[in-house]
């Protein structure tokens, strides 16, 4: 659809803009103003949980004690790991680096595959664990109504989480073939761009896990 | 008239005469139809809302309820707040009068990001057309407002769907209004400095601000109903731990800032036309621009004068009672400075100018009335009245809506190279103000007395002033219904538009009309201020230069 015309410097671009520099700045503007629309979207559900959570202090810390800290951990790690790969990745996709780049998007893809592996192993472990609300969700201790509520609270935002995450890895496998074939050897702003989503839905992570997981004692 | 710019002009096929096929319209990038694809759909979800309110009005002619059983008319006014504040008032100017102009005012050839800006139409589509399921499958019950724990335990109604429709169109406005901020950040032409901005383009600018970062609140609020009432959880059902004040909290920061997504676009129409038609420069240039910002900041603060009978803490009610006024402020500066343009200006009376006119005086009416709602006893006294519906619709029908159809007016023939029959236009205008108040202020009178909202059937006493009311809407309806037929009329018959028939100062009006594909045959220098109009009909054009001519002569 988008037409390309070429300038007199650097890669072609769409035809509604002037030069390079100003589709490259457009396109960087573009998805802080979009990841400023997540802050929002996320914000809501945060602001909600700690408003039950300041209410509900001790209930919400005896649920907090029933997830596995431990996994959580791992995958804090997996991915602050895949961030760290998506910044070798862009860092590479400026040094007109193909093969280092592709590599490193591999190497993200792996890490969130694999974070997302973790996450419904224990998932798993949750329903083992009678913790899912609506389905199985079964609890002997006091206040079971609140206590469901920390872990509506728990599975909403890891999977929308999750959900983020899996768009972003449809995102990146496409990206990794269109990588191969040359498509940003000239111009590597897509990957930038995606560096950024990465991160942010990386920080989200940073947020959601000490939120659920460490506010226990 | 003063010279325009023969260079700007190359007559090239017009982006309504690029193509003719279906296919060239459903899938083209250009913005201008993207705003005319925008237009249809909301033209046609005004007339499904206006009609579920013509039932209202009708069943409210008499205190007994004699048309519709309660339920239907519980349905009825849902689906008429919510088609018409979520499918026509949020998107009307931005996607279609804000489409189709932010790239032309600033002398870009397109949208930042074209190929999302026809996504965002398709997006409101499926969001449409979960909404007309909603309805075809029985309808909604709640209210616009979903107010749990009705809306999540109780209603028998689809709510579900209603919430994903109006989900789903959240994010076409997210996607509308960040394209519009990074277009005017990043597309603007040379010379089109900041302060050259046309006042349309600050106040689309600042509407875009709230639709980017209001609208994920209601997305992730409606995620969190949704949940609520398929899975038997309680996020805000207090019965399971959850707090309804909570889910009334994430609404309204959403629902309040969302109407200033509804106003400000409105009050962008209205600068443009006001010093137009004065043939004065605007007053007070950069009060009004930075009233725009204000509005969008402080709207974000205000939403809890939404509770204040909710039982919310006091001191958070005299707080946000305290905003509520504040945003008064900015909404009174621009009252003040349109008055001033006005003043002693070489006015006329063409039909924008008469919508424009209407405009001032309904907000003027509207957003006094909202002071009183502001103030805390008095809001005790008239909250869930009839003053409160005649409050909201000033400014959401009254203003929003009289300011759409002036925009409409004054930029037809950029729109379709036709003018609208003038005579008509005048007609259409005056009926419409006249058969707005008639319908609108006897029920502040009602509400002060007492006749609550939302009920099917209501105390005999109250009969006089409703029957005003629909007396006042069959009127307002012949005016809705004018400028739809002329104005389809026109596209064929109407007499063909010059590229400047109003003499006016924007980029748009110095390109063709209508303009071709890529707006500008090259882009144009902006080399003066806007709004340079004088007494005697002339005025100074934002451009007069293009790139290639400065090319030229520095070449030579």
């Amino acid at each position: 659809m988008t037409e390309l015309h070429s300038t007199s410097v650097g890669p072609p671009v769409a035809h509604h803009f002037e030069d390079f520099e100003q589709e490259h700045e457009a396109n960087m503007l573009g998805m802080w103003a979009f990841l400023a629309t997540e802050v929002l979207f996320f914000g809501a559900v945060f602001v909600a949980f700690y408003i039950y959570r300041s209410a509900y202090a001790d209930i919400f810390k005896e649920a907090s004690r029933h997830l596995y800290m431990s996994i959580g951990a791992i995958n804090t790690v997996v991915l602050l790991t895949s961030s760290l790969t998506v910044a070798l990745a862009v860092h590479a996709g400026e040094h007109k680096a193909r093969r280092l780049m592709v590599g490193l998007m591999v190497a993200t893809l792996v890490l969130g595959l694999a974070f997302l592996g973790f996450k419904a192993f224990e998932y798993y472990l949750d329903y083992q664990e009678h913790l899912v609300p609506a389905f199985n969700f079964a609890w002997e201790g006091a206040n079971p109504a609140q206590t469901q509520l920390f872990f509506v609270f728990y599975f909403i935002m890891t999977l929308v989480h999750a959900l983020h995450m899996i768009i972003g890895i449809s995102v990146l496998a496409r990206m990794i073939w269109q990588a191969r074939r040359g498509s940003y050897d000239q111009d590597s702003t897509a990957v930038e761009l995606f560096g950024l989503y990465w991160h942010f839905v990386d920080i989200v992570w940073i947020f959601l896990f000490p939120t659920l997981y460490l506010l226990r004692q | 008239m003063s010279a325009t710019a023969p260079a700007l002009k190359i007559r090239e096929p017009s982006y309504i005469n690029a193509a003719y096929t279906a296919k060239s319209w459903l899938l083209t990038t250009d913005h201008k139809r993207i705003g005319l694809l925008y237009m249809v759909a909301i033209t046609f979800f005004f007339f499904v809302g206006g009609l579920a309110a013509t039932v209202v009005r009708l069943e409210l002619l008499t205190p007994q309820g004699d048309l519709v059983l309660p339920e239907t008319y519980n349905k009825l006014f849902t689906v008429h707040g919510v088609i018409m504040v979520f499918f026509f008032l949020i998107p009307s100017i931005p996607t279609t009068l804000g489409n189709f102009l932010v790239p032309i005012m600033i002398g870009a050839r397109d949208m930042a990001f074209p190929r999302l800006n026809l996504a965002s139409w398709y997006i409101f589509m499926v969001g449409a057309l979960f909404a007309i399921v909603a309805l075809i499958g029985g309808g909604v019950d709640t209210g616009w407002t979903f107010y749990t724990p009705y809306s999540t335990g109780f209603s028998n109604t689809q709510v579900i769907p209603m919430a994903i429709g109006i989900l789903i169109a959240g994010f076409s406005s997210i996607f509308t209004g960040l394209n519009i901020i990074i277009t005017v950040h990043k597309m603007r032409a040379p010379g089109m400095t900041w302060f050259r901005l046309p006042l349309f383009i600050w106040s689309m600018y600042a509407t875009s601000l709230i639709m980017v970062l209001a609208t994920p609140v209601l997305a992730m609020t409606l995620v969190l109903i949704a949940v609520e009432r398929t899975f038997h959880v309680g996020i805000f059902d207090p019965a399971l731990g959850g707090d309804p004040l909570l889910f009334q909290h994430l609404f309204w920061f959403y629902s309040h800032p969302a109407v200033y997504i509804m106003i400000l676009p409105g009050m962008a129409v209205v600068s443009e036309l006001i010093t137009c038609f004065s043939r004065k420069p605007i007053f007070g240039y950069k009060f009004i621009a930075f009233s725009s910002i204000a509005i969008a900041v402080f709207g974000f603060l205000v939403w809890g004068h939404h509770m204040f009978v909710s039982g919310q803490s006091i001191y958070s009610s005299l707080i946000f009672s305290s905003i509520s006024f504040a945003v008064a402020i900015p909404s009174a500066i621009k009252v003040f400075n349109w008055t001033a343009t006005l003043y002693k200006g070489s006015i006329s009376w063409d039909t924008p100018m008469l919508y424009a006119l209407g405009f001032i005086g309904l907000f003027t009416i509207g957003g006094l009335t909202g002071l009183f709602l502001a103030t805390l006893p008095v809001d005790v006294h008239v909250t869930d009245t009839y003053f409160v519906v005649a409050h909201f619709h000033y400014i959401m029908v009254g203003s929003a809506v009289l300011a759409y159809l002036g925009g409409i007016h004054f930029w037809w023939p950029k729109i379709s190279g036709r003018m609208y029959p003038e005579w008509w236009g005048k007609v259409s205008a005056i009926t419409i103000f006249l058969g707005f108040n008639l319908t609108f202020f006897p029920q502040f009178i009602a509400g002060y007395q007492g006749m609550p909202r939302r009920y099917y059937a209501y105390a005999p006493e109250y009969q006089v002033m409703n029957v005003l009311s629909t007396a006042g809407a069959s009127i307002l309806a012949i005016g809705y219904v004018l400028p739809l037929i002329y104005l389809i009329w026109s596209m064929r018959e109407g007499e063909v538009a010059s590229d400047n028939p109003w003499g006016a100062t924007g980029l748009e009006w110095q390109t063709e009309s209508p303009p071709p594909t890529f707006n500008f045959a090259e882009t144009p220098i902006v080399t003066a201020e806007p709004y340079q109009y004088n007494p005697d009909g002339t005025f100074t054009p934002q451009t007069t230069l293009s790139v290639r001519q400065i090319k030229k002569e520095v070449a030579a």
